[in-house]
């Protein structure tokens, strides 16, 4: 029980981010159209893809010398920028043909 | 000072995700807001990149942007150059990447940490779901893009994959309190991650892919929120939290729409209608033909027409032609709408996407609640590829396993005119009896020829 109470106290502004970012993400997309779902998907999917930052700072804090790291690390940092730029365009061309007919 | 901006920008980061998410909700911003959260997202990886502490080798900046611009122009390529059909697979492919990319960083880090058992646990979170995440998409993409066509179940799939999650569980918390610093252990978690999303994946039918990748979508957000926590990174965290909880919240509306149980998706309701299939082909009596050329004499005298497109349509590439069809009919003063349900095609939305893309007025496309009551003063339905949000088994018969789905209600038309390839059963691999009704002829064929012979044949009207 300590051990918890530790936990908390000593991430209790992650914790606070985590409980709140959950209840926003519900209000944020609660009235969403159904046409809109698969934009709002493959939006969704686009910025999730933020964990390419976590691969950055896994190269960052490696040493040059440790090859493991630097190789899983490449590869992350490139899967992670594939997600993040085709995410983001592929949502964009879905949506331009929304816009282009009203 | 280094230090203090970087927060400033992650804060600017995690504001765009929150207001473009927003924006996506609605058709006016959304575009808009895709490239907001797209600013906020390139100002975080640089900030992330160039306020770092302390010294790097340059080499790893290389490295780092070597792997971004490849990334970059892979990603950019295959984005801009797959088919608007092809897209609900890309979407699932570009996810499980990311899931990969959580995983690997658990990989990785799981060795600076070893003397912090939360630091453990987190890290195996974020590796287990990212892992995942990542096998079930690649499963989820081949199953979408066809090349694993089947769904393929395993004797007591249920139970097994229930032991394989128990045992994932009970796994990571021996790594946990053991304090191994064994690699064989973390490698061993790995796999057994990789083939609990294949076989959670490759059991579900093609049908409810949309919901499998919606919810794996929510997994990688989920998986990249414990990367946040893991390096006290708050960008990571708002992002990873808001696409999970966003992600889940999405997967809920879709079953709703589709009336199955999220359950249902996961442990599989339609088993028992694979049995019907076999016994239901043919057997429940004759169906009309009708060939183009009867068809376009039909279309031509009336007054009223609803489209109602489904995966057909899509697979077939048919929409920029059923877009000349409805120019045609409307010149000769025919009322043409769609009908769009909400499920129709292979994700949620995927119909309007395809129709926007051969220019179909917005206001042409109608939602279910809207236009079931428009059947009734209809005079021909024409039902492009669409099979099962057609079938009235959903509203009549409650031993079928699509029994409460909503459905358009075509039945109510004056004249119901069905294109499909064949007499196969729809993805939930039941039979429509629809097709069997006085009222309803069959137009077999591939969606895009056919279609465009009823064009030349209405042209040839004149």
């Amino acid at each position: 029980m300590n051990e918890i109470i530790e936990f908390f106290t000593q991430n209790k502004d992650m914790i606070f981010i985590v409980v709140l970012m959950v209840f926003v993400g519900v209000e944020v997309i609660g009235k969403v159209p159904a046409v809109l779902h698969t934009p709002l998907m493959s939006g969704a999917n686009a910025i999730h893809g933020v964990v390419v930052v976590g691969a950055i700072i896994v190269m960052l804090n490696s040493e040059p010398t440790n090859y493991v790291a630097m190789v899983l690390g490449f590869i992350a940092v490139f899967l992670g920028t594939l997600n993040v730029v085709g995410g983001f365009v592929v949502t964009d061309r879905m949506l331009e043909m929304f816009k282009k007919k009203k | 000072m280094n230090l203090d901006i970087i927060h400033i920008i992650y804060l600017f980061g995690s504001v765009t995700f929150i207001l473009g998410l927003k924006m996506l909700s609605n058709p006016k911003t959304a575009r808009n807001g895709n490239i907001l959260a797209a600013a906020g997202m390139v100002v975080a990886i640089l900030g992330t990149i160039f306020l770092h502490e302390g010294e790097v080798n340059s080499l790893i900046y290389g490295l780092i942007f070597g792997a971004i611009g490849l990334g970059t122009v892979v990603g950019w390529l295959t984005a801009k150059r797959v088919q608007m059909t092809k897209m609900p697979e890309l979407v699932s492919l570009f996810n499980g990447m990311g899931g990969a990319c959580a995983a690997l960083i658990g990989l990785v880090e799981f060795h600076h940490n070893l003397d912090s058992p939360t630091n453990i646990a987190i890290i195996l979170a974020g590796m287990v779901i990212g892992s995942v995440s990542f096998s079930g998409s690649i499963i989820a993409w081949a199953k979408l893009n066809g090349s694993l066509k089947n769904a393929i179940r395993l004797p007591k799939y249920n139970i097994l994959n229930t032991l394989i999650l128990i045992g994932l569980f009970a796994y990571s918390a021996f790594i946990v309190w053991s304090g191994t610093h064994n690699e064989t252990h973390l490698f061993g978690l790995f796999t057994a991650a990789i083939l609990y999303g294949i076989l959670f994946v490759i059991p579900i039918g093609g049908a409810d892919m949309p919901v499998v990748i919606s919810l794996l979508n929510s997994f990688t957000g989920l998986a990249a929120a414990f990367g946040g926590f893991l390096y006290g990174n708050q960008v990571m965290l708002t992002g990873g939290i808001l696409v999970g909880s966003a992600g889940t919240l999405l997967t809920l509306v879709m079953c709703e729409a589709m009336n199955r149980p999220l359950f249902n998706v996961i442990f599989g309701a339609f088993g028992e209608g694979e049995a019907q299939q076999s016994s239901g082909d043919g057997s429940q009596g004759t169906v009309k033909e009708v060939g183009p050329s009867d068809l376009a004499v039909q279309m031509n005298y009336s007054n009223k027409i609803l489209i109602v497109p489904g995966y057909g349509l899509a697979v077939a590439q048919a929409q920029h032609v059923i877009k000349e069809l409805e120019q045609l009919l409307e010149d000769r003063g025919v009322e043409v709408a769609y009908a769009i349900h909400p499920v129709a095609g292979r994700m949620p939305g995927h119909m309007n996407v395809l129709l926007a893309e051969s220019n179909v007025d917005y206001d042409k496309l109608k939602e279910m609640e809207d236009v079931n009551p428009e059947f009734s003063q209809t005079d021909l339905v024409l039902v492009v590829g669409a099979n099962d949000v057609v079938n009235p088994a959903a509203k009549t018969d409650p031993t079928s396993p699509i029994f409460g789905m909503p459905i358009l209600e075509v039945e109510n038309a004056k004249h119901v005119v069905v294109n499909k390839r064949s007499m196969n059963a729809g993805y939930a691999g039941i039979q429509n009896e629809l097709f069997f009704r006085d009222k309803t002829s069959m137009l077999f064929g591939d969606a895009k020829k056919v279609l465009t012979e009823l064009v030349s044949e209405l042209k040839a009207l004149d």
